[in-house]
């Protein structure tokens, strides 16, 4: 799931930062974790630029089959506003 | 003269009309719900008791569970029951004493839920820290969904909302309300649900205290987050909900962080490692440039080192020669000086003295042996004149006994007969004893 996805690579990269900020780590592990940390903040945010905002409605028919539509704020009532 | 069916029929009639309808307080008891639905008790107080019934049609319009010993006031009509000939009241309606019937609803299923675990923490899922999909359970036309969507566009403008559009209050709200969250569950792709609706009164949101939508949330494999009504309300489904927002409002809140606080934290995050890299290759850079120096430092050391001790193997060597030097003449030297004490050469000395020796000991021995022969041959003279071989050349003869071979002094030392051999001057005589005169009497 993506969502979960996100959510680790920003952990990862929070890690990145605070192993990066000890500053007791080889030069090569070093440039190994800041190259996975540039390479998961990329990701990061093409995954929040990929986003779309869209608002659907799931809706079953009378057989119980799901489909999916666009929500519009006029949308049929289902019960009188409260 | 009345029949007992005539008499319990004019009964009946007169009860029935005098008693159509009447509300009562007592206290439940004997309460028996057999399979026809119908549920039968008593109704006493402290002196007296009426038999009751509720038939299954008013049984399932109740909404709490009828409890032994529970003070009630009921609503219904007298009547009789002919077979036994006697009168109970048909109940219409059973409301809980000093407490509303959706109260006491509320607090039995809470318990009974409570004890099956269902408001555990421990079963409580986290929020997703970063929803790309949120759910949202609620009527489409209440306020609710307004303030859901109005906050959540706000905080993450890209996310995706999936609305299951469902009744929020009625009859078959509850039902509809469960069905809508196992449908966002089916869909898949939804990270976190609220569910939920706006202000109303207890009756209003009842819908959120039954027992299938509480159960539906237990069910949930997506994390739910129950918003119902204001901050003063609480229903069944805000104790099972992994997390309890106070009003719908809060509930979006709560399911999204605010993006440009993400993309601005992302981009911090990635601007520190950048700092933190190139801080990081300086330094090392320096230390680089430190080991350089010292590399060259450690060369010039060396050489000096190597020239020093090339220096010191020079006065060695002289030094050791030196003392091979004198110690060789030391020896030689010692050599000398022993020389003088070989026993070799002393014993040859020696033995060169012996014949030197041995010569002058041979002439004194050839004198003293010459002086010594003199004397000797002037002695065998003298000895000679002494001989008694010398005497028996004067006419005398020796007579031995034989074969002992002893001189013969006394005639009584031998007897007639015997054999004696006697010694002359020259040669010897075989003797034969004829005669002894022993003369030792003259």
């Amino acid at each position: 799931m993506a969502a979960v996805k996100f959510e680790q690579a920003m952990a990862r990269l929070e890690a990145i930062v605070g192993e990066l900020e000890k500053s007791d780590l080889p030069l090569d592990e070093s440039l190994k974790i800041f190259e996975e940390g540039i390479r998961l903040s990329k990701n990061c945010l093409k995954i929040l630029e990929e986003a779309e905002h869209k608002v659907e409605v799931l809706v079953q028919d009378k057989n119980g089959k799901k489909r999916i539509h666009a929500y519009s704020p006029d949308d049929e009532a289902d019960e009188p506003s409260s | 003269m009345l029949t007992v069916s005539e008499l319990t029929g004019l009964l009946r009639t007169s009860i029935e009309e005098q008693f159509s309808d009447i509300w009562l307080e007592g206290e439940l008891s004997n309460l028996r719900a057999p399979g026809s639905g119908h549920v039968y008790c008593t109704l006493k107080d402290k002196t007296s008791q009426i038999r009751a019934v509720l038939f299954r049609s008013s049984a399932v319009r109740l909404r709490f569970t009828l409890q032994e010993g529970l003070q009630v006031i009921v609503r219904g009509r007298l009547t009789v029951y002919e077979p036994r000939g006697e009168y109970q009241i048909v109940l219409d309606t059973v409301e809980p004493k000093g407490i509303g019937a959706l109260q006491l609803a509320f607090e039995q299923l809470k318990e009974r839920l409570a004890v099956e675990g269902l408001f555990d923490q421990d079963r409580k899922k986290p929020i997703p820290a970063f929803p790309r999909t949120v759910g949202v359970v609620t009527s489409l036309t209440g306020a609710a969904i307004r303030d859901i969507l109005a906050v959540l566009r706000r905080r993450w403008p890209t996310l995706h909302i999936l609305i299951a559009p469902v009744q929020v209050q009625g009859e078959s709200a509850g039902r509809k309300i469960a069905e809508a969250l196992a449908a966002l569950n089916d869909w898949g792709s939804v990270d976190v649900i609220i569910v939920g609706r706006g202000g109303g009164s207890l009756e209003d949101l009842w819908s959120f205290n039954e027992e299938i939508v509480v159960r539906a949330i237990a069910a949930s494999h997506v994390p739910v987050v129950s918003a119902v009504g204001h901050e003063i309300d609480v229903t069944l489904a805000d104790f099972v909900a992994d997390l309890r927002a106070p009003t719908p409002s809060a509930a979006a809140e709560a399911v999204v962080p605010v993006l440009a606080e993400v993309v601005e934290r992302l981009r911090e995050l990635t601007a520190r490692t950048g700092q933190i890299m190139s801080r990081h290759c300086a330094f090392e850079r320096q230390r680089l440039d430190a080991g350089v120096r010292g590399v060259t430092d450690v060369r010039f050391r060396l050489q000096e080192a190597a020239q020093r001790t090339d220096d010191m193997v020079d006065r060695l060597r002289e030094l050791l020669q030196r003392l091979l030097t004198s110690g060789r003449e030391r020896i030689h030297e010692a050599q000398r000086n022993l020389s003088g004490l070989n026993p070799i050469v002393v014993i040859k000395q020696g033995l060169a003295t012996v014949p030197q020796f041995s010569k002058r000991l041979e002439g004194q021995m050839g004198v003293i042996l010459a002086q010594r022969g003199h004397r000797i041959h002037a002695m065998l003279a003298q000895l000679n004149s002494l001989s008694p071989l010398a005497i028996l050349g004067r006419g005398y003869s020796i007579l031995h006994t034989v074969p002992a071979g002893q001189i013969l002094h006394r005639a009584k030392d031998v007897e007639v007969g015997q054999e004696l051999e006697a010694q002359l001057a020259s040669g010897r005589l075989g003797c034969m004893v004829t005669r002894v005169f022993d003369d030792s009497s003259v």
